[in-house]
């Protein structure tokens, strides 16, 4: 024992001695010389973190001899004794680990290597966006922009397309949180995800077969090492006078039994433009996950746990009654409701909760073979609070709580050159639209079920050419009970041709039980080629088909931030979209590039149309119906990394689209225009991980838009004019500068980093088309952000 | 093994007895929050049959236009006072909105507009001073004309934003809550 306590006091007295201690260091990649980013080295009681492009640096160690552990997620981990005498270079390679290849399912396997590609969020960008939200983070992939609700409502919106088209995968579950709606974000906490991707396009067809635009993977924190493993972020931001802090606790094991748990707070007040306060716009999070796991030796079985809760304030000045409101609103140019800064939150705002339960289990069969099964249930309530009078005021305009029970069986195999897929699902989901609001719901009450089957072969020609096939059935079916105002129903056309879904007559309103039954089959195919020189190209040909979701069928009323009439029709048809895309992806030391030129034939493109005005006692409103037409999309996504010494990288992200409305010739309404994203980092290895970024986001305007401007008597200063209601016109581009530094420290057993960024440094002024509040207020201004990370 | 199976019988159980959630049909909602009806009433301060405007529309949001209604003309320098009602037909019996509009006075104003047919002056004021328009003074114009006249309820408006004081509607903001426009004529 003695000699022990002797060692380690020579191991302390090392330690303090400057001469005596040395530095490893190296890179982290994969077999096929990926590096790896934020992979862990560990020796004794010293960590390091890789960077982005792999590399890591140890300072500090005591000579003699250690054991050295380099682990990631993901991979095996490399364990073993270095003598360590003076300053050494270890490069690892990582293998992939294979138990967590069954969940990975689109990870690169040794044989058949899979021909869809996925662009994924490093862990310091999902670190970086820790206190906003899933949307913000994923607009860095190239041709991922986001479609805005003020400032904290983001959606991910993938090659143009969003919502409905663009299914989000929390966990392998499929989010069901009232997804259709352009205004309700994705209800998951970006602190739960440990892994977050996209894939541009149908083809991951054991996801669904309605991903018209793609669809974002979001997966857990999973620490395979016995390990406990921890890790706190604290951020402070100057715009919106707040912060968030994220904590969780990570228990890996090989075999046994391992945990996981986390939970946000997030708290923030008004945010502000360069010029004024947007009144009413903070919000808070309070978010938990956890789960727990029973590795056995060829099967596992794990239950999980996620709540999302978040009060989201939505600006005060966007509540407009009538098109006289949004003349005045669009011309006066600043907002009508600017007061001083506040945390407090009123009308109108969401207040949403999500709960997300899900047990699985995974088992390895004899020959290869994987099976999962799962069983989720999603609980989702989601109330909009709207600026009413009298006894309404404390009650939400809109109440609607979902239900969603969903069972998954996946399987897999795989022999020799090939890789076989298969799977079944099914899911019963119930709408509870609650009456108690006063108003006639957007979306009635209506149960779904739905049912898919699917398979997926994959075939390795050669060591560099891999095929890839798959198909998938999909059923449907849509009980919904919707009232009708009797004048609605009549001007829509339904009297005469859906009398028989009338099951009642409530005087002014025809009680109905609309149903629909969709067969639907979508198909891919692809192939990747490996050239050598660390370049692949990747094809894939997709068929997708997506049914109408339920405001595109049923709804029917008055939508207050922009003053429109949206009308659903339940003769609209299912969509079919053809997607055609290659990846050309370059690896190397000095430069790497990814190119994805795209197309997307979509026939029965669901959409939003003006198709005239209505007049009410509350005044006049334009009237948009959900029509459908057929639209083409093509575009491109560029991502560039050119590391120019060793210290300086610049990184390129560019997007641009070109979609058409083929039927009438006009462009589609609220497309990403062209934007080019140029960062430049600097990176001093040796010194804390020393890093500092410039980024400079461009964003043109956007000049292919339809004319939906429409004239309308408008009461102007004593008399009615008529006026051009200018409500299509793109506001103008805008280039924005941000700066990031940061650095590392180890305190301990504990890592910290600290970072410290200014985001649009110039304090610009400007508007983004996709932003659906752009005709009311500015975006945000500048904002100061401290960030605090500890890894323990 | 064992496991697995009482796993599979618990989930068939959760799943089946959610199966069986309520398919009861929802209740119907009468929008009781609506105007449907809004009353304009000029009654001559010498004496006289009053000149009613009405705007009524019975299917609140829906693509029925307002049915207006102008009782008569206004007599040309004729002083009226005049007093506006809110109402929500689709109620029974009709709820009168107009109290509420009342108790609520700080966060409501009622603007006229129109060009040449006279002079609106507001008769009533909130807790704070600033007026309403339930009630209000009209002095028709000195020569015969006719011409718009818009009436419109605005909620939350910014009641110190410039003139808003004085009737004028540009700097008001808010939201609209009932805006009806009549054809009227001074004779």
């Amino acid at each position: 024992m003695r000699i022990y306590f002797t060692l380690l006091a020579v191991f302390l007295a090392g330690s303090w001695c400057a001469y005596s201690q040395v530095t490893l260091s190296g890179k982290v990649a994969t077999t096929q010389n990926q590096p790896l980013d934020g992979a862990h080295i560990h020796i004794d009681n010293l960590h390091a973190m890789s960077l982005p492009d792999g590399l890591y640096s140890l300072p500090g160690i005591p000579a003699g001899s250690h054991r050295v552990v380099v682990s990631y997620i993901g991979y095996k981990s490399l364990d073993t004794v270095v003598d360590i005498y003076r300053n050494l270079v270890l490069d690892a390679v990582l293998n992939p680990e294979s138990t967590q290849l069954q969940e990975v399912v689109l990870t690169e396997t040794a044989q058949a290597k899979s021909t869809v590609h996925e662009d994924r969020l490093k862990a310091e960008t999902i670190e970086k966006y820790s206190n906003t939200s899933l949307g913000d983070a994923l607009k860095e992939i190239a041709g991922v922009s986001s479609l805005k609700t003020g400032s904290t409502i983001v959606k991910p919106v993938i090659n143009g397309l969003h919502s409905s088209r663009v299914p989000v995968i929390s966990n392998n579950v499929r989010l069901e949180d009232q997804q259709w709606g352009t205004e309700h974000a994705p209800n998951l906490d970006i602190n739960s995800a440990g892994r977050v991707s996209v894939i541009k396009g149908a083809g991951a067809l054991q996801y669904g077969g309605d991903a018209v635009g793609g669809l974002v993977l979001v997966e857990p924190v999973s620490v395979l090492k016995d390990t406990l493993f921890g890790r706190t972020i604290l951020t402070a931001d100057s715009n919106g006078r707040g912060g968030s802090v994220t904590s969780s606790l990570h228990q890996g094991a090989e075999k046994g039994w391992a945990w996981n748990a986390s939970g946000t707070f997030k708290y923030m007040g008004d945010r502000e433009t360069p010029d004024y306060v947007l009144s009413n716009t903070g919000n808070r999070e309070a978010n938990f996950a956890s789960d727990v796991k029973y590795i056995g030796s060829n099967y596992n079985l794990q239950a999980t746990y996620s709540f999302y809760n978040a009060t989201i304030g939505i600006a005060e000045a966007t509540h407009i009654g009538n098109v006289s409101d949004l003349v005045r609103a669009i011309n006066n140019q600043e907002p009508s409701v600017i007061r001083p800064f506040t945390y407090k939150i009123g009308a109108p705002r969401q207040e949403v909760q999500h709960h997300l339960a899900k047990l699985n289990f995974n088992k390895d069969l004899a020959d290869g073979a994987t099976l999962a099964l799962q069983y989720a249930f999603q609980l989702n309530r989601r109330e909009e609070f709207d600026l009413r009078r009298g006894d309404y005021a404390n009650i939400a305009a809109l109440d609607l709580t979902l239900s969603t029970h969903s069972v998954n069986a996946d399987w897999k195999k795989t022999a020799n050159n090939a890789t076989y897929k298969a799977g079944v699902s099914g899911s019963m989901q119930h709408n509870d639209a609650s009456p108690a609001t006063g108003i006639r719901p957007l979306i009635p009450n209506y149960d779904k079920l739905d049912a898919g089957v699917y398979g997926i072969y994959q075939y390795a020609f050669s060591s560099s050419l891999s095929g890839e096939a798959g198909v998938r059935y999909d059923f449907s079916r849509i009980d919904a009970t919707k009232y009708y105002q009797k004048s609605r129903w009549d001007a829509l056309g339904y009297n005469g041709v859906f009398d028989d879904i009338i099951i009642g007559d409530y005087s002014s309103q025809w009680l109905t039980n609309p149903k629909f039954t969709y067969h639907n089959v979508s198909a891919s195919v692809g192939l990747r080629k490996d050239f050598g020189n660390s370049l692949t190209l990747l094809g894939n040909v997709s068929l997708a088909m997506r049914n109408p979701n339920p405001s595109e069928l049923f709804s029917d009323g008055l939508h207050h931030s922009n003053a429109t009439i949206e009308l659903g029709d339940l003769r609209t048809q299912k969509e079919k979209a053809l997607k055609f895309s290659a990846t050309l992806l370059k690896t190397g030391s000095a430069f790497s590039f990814e190119l994805t030129p795209y197309l997307n034939s979509i026939n029965n493109f669901i959409y939003l149309s003006p198709t005239g005005v209505e007049y009410t006692i509350r005044g006049t409103f334009p009237v948009y119906k959900y029509m459908q037409t057929n639209a083409l999309l093509a575009g491109a996504d560029l991502h560039t990394d050119w590391n120019i010494t060793s210290h300086l990288k610049h990184s390129l992200n560019a997007a641009y689209l070109h979609a058409t409305n083929t039927l009438s010739s006009e462009p589609l309404i609220d497309m990403p225009p062209l934007n080019i994203t140029n960062t430049l980092r600097y990176t001093l290895q040796n010194f804390h991980s020393l890093f500092a970024e410039v980024r400079s986001e461009a964003v043109f305007t956007q000049t292919r838009y339809p004319n939906n401007n429409f004239n309308a008597d408008v009461p102007a200063g004593n008399e009615l004019v008529p006026t051009l209601v200018n409500i299509s016109t793109p506001p103008p581009g805008y280039q924005l500068l941000h700066f990031t530094t940061g650095a590392q420290f180890a305190l301990g057993k504990t890592t910290a980093a600290i970072n410290v960024s200014v985001n649009n440094i110039f304090n610009t002024a400007y508007r983004d088309y996709l932003n659906r509040q752009r005709l009311y207020t500015d975006e945000v201004g500048r904002n100061f952000q401290l960030q605090l990370k500890l890894n323990y | 093994m064992k496991n697995f199976k009482t796993l599979v019988l618990a989930l068939v159980t959760i799943v089946s007895l959610s199966a069986c959630s309520n398919d009861d049909t929802p209740a119907p909602v009468n929008e009781e929050e609506v105007i449907t009806t809004l009353t304009a009433t000029f009654t001559p301060t010498a004496g006289g049959a009053p000149v009613v405007l009405t705007s009524r529309d019975l299917d609140g949001d829906g693509p029925n236009a307002p049915v207006k209604t102008v009782s008569g003309n206004f007599a040309a320098g004729m002083a009226y006072t005049g007093t506006i009602t809110f109402l929500n037909e689709l109620a029974s019996p009709a709820d009168n909105i107009t109290e509420e509009v009342h108790e609520e006075a700080t966060d409501h104003q009622i603007f006229f507009q129109q060009s040449g047919l006279g002079t609106f002056t507001y008769a009533d004021m909130d807790a704070n001073g600033h007026p309403v328009g339930l009630n209000f003074t009209y002095t028709a114009a000195a020569t015969g004309t006719n011409g718009n006249l818009t009436i419109t309820l605005i909620h939350l408006p910014n009641k110190s934003g410039a003139n808003v004081a004085n009737g004028d509607i540009t700097n008001a903001g808010g939201g609209t809550d009932a805006e009806a426009t009549f054809a009227v004529t001074v004779e």
